[in-house]
């Protein structure tokens, strides 16, 4: 099958201060096929948010090679190149306080996107606003009111309302449901589900909760520190992870179950998730992985296949 | 079992502009020592509200403690006058607050916050509470103590200050540690380390902690007794097991089906569908009512009184010998 998105050795960079240079994303090579759901977890810090929002286009690559459908994405994303692939690629953001423009009603915020593509006609708005809102489960008549008189959960479906106008093929979930609470979340993921089906979307799902991502998604990427450490389909990440890594995040992932909480052994890990500022040539998880070896600090670990579409990227793994 | 916290019947409101809210609506809860109670609910349950009330943090007015009693070994806490109060919190009390990015001061070396409770409170000279002050960041596991007591918050990261804030509450070797979301904030792994370290403090004091979350994980690993809360009430109450596993109220039941399970095979999500209701004008009935796929005609209008179940509390009409039980 051909990758809807392909993302070869795609690097984001921050210049934080002279001579010192933010690793966020690291050389990802990631392929994405169309109507798949694809989870990235990790925690934070470790790039996931940043990978999202480069294939946005909301920033510019600092190096690498982005495919969409064969095309290779522009590497700074001018206004032409934003009305263009609005149409192809949107997201939805975790805040769904901060990112709702307050002074704009939801018949605007909905509009905007569509309008300025000259998607709908002005005649049509209205009744294109009130089809959107049903969709995501809000009324009709909420078309004119601001989003500071909606709740977090409603606020989310109008972020998700707004992403899905455009008519994408690819959806950008960055944390969707982690500012919401558990009985909301179940909501907006089961919306979202319900719409992929609709309207053939892909998505790749941002989000550091273990359990959701794995029962959302089709295939897990774990990162640490702006690269990818194991990938495969979600339930061989998830049951039987084999990065040093995917183990600790396995085994540290709270379950709502006290007779297997209590007795789960404590995983002792020292120390912090460093940044990922000057990284040399060592493998990222030296620093805190149990099973390092001399290898793991002289020689960065690339990903490889060690079972049917699963990949790690750590010395040690058979 | 010795009751280290009791908590009767607490109700507390909030006037604003748009009304009066009725943040907490008649509470009833027990903390005993050396063990922990896990307080679980939505946003807006009133579980912060709580535990605040009983250490006097609601800013008042706009809060008010209408009624109800909280009796921390044996004294009264509710109406006590600050300068009691401050004799018994940071000292016999400690709170880890929910957000360690604004609860600690930004323009205070970390070193001093931690010697300013040790200082107020304990009998410690200047030089013995900063060498105390370097003992419990290294119980709290900061690496370079020594160096790191003279930093600033900013220079720490998320998890660290967290610790940060946990060094602080303990410092005192506190009866009963108050825990807001104390991991919310977190990753799985810093969390995991949190959460051992609490237990390890637990058990080497005899400490009883409250912990208010709204993560099952965190409550299933944690506590030996867990408060569900809705709408300002405890809506069940009991063991970690009973609650989890013979879950009395419907809300309990929702909270669990909502949730992903970590079994190979994948059930449906099961959402609960709707809002909490608005505690500007509080249902007549049960809190839950609007939103519960199993509720009756009497739910509407009466709210539910405490249904047992041997200790094991469920405020729900179903647990009525005329009503059937909840079907798990």
């Amino acid at each position: 099958m051909t990758p809807l998105l392909e993302l070869r050795n795609l690097k984001k960079h921050f210049t934080i201060a002279k001579n010192k240079t933010l690793h966020a994303v690291d050389g990802v090579n990631l392929e994405i096929f169309p109507n798949e759901i694809l989870g990235l977890v990790g925690e934070s810090g470790c790039g996931k948010s940043t990978l999202g929002r480069t294939l946005a286009g909301l920033y510019e690559k600092t190096a690498g090679e982005v495919f969409y459908r064969g095309q290779k994405l522009p590497q700074k994303y001018r206004v032409s190149d934003f009305v263009h692939l609005s149409r192809e690629i949107q997201m939805i953001f975790q805040d769904p306080y901060s990112s709702l423009n307050p002074r704009m009603t939801v018949r605007e915020i909905i509009a905007e996107g569509p309008r300025l593509a000259g998607m709908w006609k002005s005649t049509e708005v209205t009744t294109k606003v009130k089809e959107w809102l049903e969709r995501v489960g809000l009324a009709a008549d909420h078309a004119s009111r601001y989003p500071h008189e909606f709740s977090g959960g409603q606020r989310q479906r109008l972020g998700i309302a707004r992403a899905l106008a455009m008519e994408p093929k690819f959806v950008i979930c960055d944390e969707p449901i982690s500012a919401l609470d558990v009985s909301i979340q179940a909501q907006i993921i089961n919306l979202l589900a319900e719409l992929k089906g609709k309207f053939g979307l892909t998505l790749l799902f941002i989000a550091h909760d273990l359990s959701m991502v794995r029962y959302v998604s089709n295939r897990m990427a774990v990162m640490y520190l702006g690269s990818i450490v194991e990938l495969g389909e979600s339930d061989d990440v998830f049951f039987s992870p084999k990065h040093p890594y995917t183990q600790l995040l396995v085994g540290s992932n709270p379950e709502p179950d006290p007779i297997k909480e209590k007795n789960r052994p404590y995983v002792d890990l020292h120390g912090e998730i460093p940044t990922p500022v000057n990284l040399g040539v060592a493998c990222r998880f030296a620093g805190r992985c149990p099973k390092v070896g001399d290898r793991c600090r002289t020689e960065t670990p690339l990903l490889r296949p060690v079972g049917k579409n699963h990949f790690v990227a750590c010395h040690f793994v058979e | 079992m010795s009751s280290l916290l009791s908590i009767r019947g607490l109700k507390v409101e909030f006037s604003t502009y748009g009304g009066t809210v009725q943040a907490v609506r008649g509470v009833d809860l027990e903390v005993h020592k050396g063990k922990t109670l896990a307080i679980v609910g939505e946003s807006g349950c009133g579980k912060s509200v709580t535990v605040q009330s009983i250490l006097g943090l609601i800013p008042s007015p706009p809060g008010r403690i209408v009624s109800g009693s909280a009796l921390f070994n044996g004294t009264e806490m509710i109406g006590k006058p600050v300068n009691e109060l401050n004799k018994i919190r940071g000292k016999h009390i400690g709170m880890i607050f929910q957000d360690p990015m604004t609860s600690l001061n930004p323009t205070m070396k970390v070193g001093d916050q931690i010697m300013e409770t040790l200082l107020i409170h304990g009998r410690y000279s200047k030089s013995e509470a900063r060498a105390r002050a370097i003992k419990l960041l290294e119980d709290v596991h900061i690496s370079e103590a020594k160096n790191r007591v003279d930093h600033y918050p900013f220079q720490f990261s998320g998890g660290m200050r967290q610790r940060v804030m946990i060094a602080m509450a303990i410092a005192c070797e506190p009866e009963l540690l108050i825990a807001d979301e104390p991991t919310t904030a977190l990753d799985v792994t810093i969390q995991s380390q949190i959460l051992h370290l609490l237990r390890e403090l637990q058990i080497k004091n005899k400490m009883g902690l409250v912990i208010i979350t709204h993560d099952l994980g965190v409550v299933a690993r944690m506590a030996d007794n867990v408060a569900v809360m809705y709408a300002g009430q405890v809506v069940e109450h009991g063991t970690a097991e009973e609650v989890f596993y013979k879950s009395l109220h419907p809300y309990t039941l929702g909270l669990k089906q909502a949730l992903p399970s970590p079994a190979m095979e994948r059930s449906q999500l099961i959402p609960i569908e709707g809002a909490p209701p608005d505690l500007f004008s509080p249902p007549r009935g049960c809190g839950f009512y609007a939103r519960c796929k199993q509720a009756m005609t009497i739910c509407s209008d009466n709210n539910p009184r405490e249904f047992y179940e041997g200790s094991h509390m469920g405020r729900c009409w179903l647990h009525h010998p005329q009503a059937k039980g909840v079907e798990v």
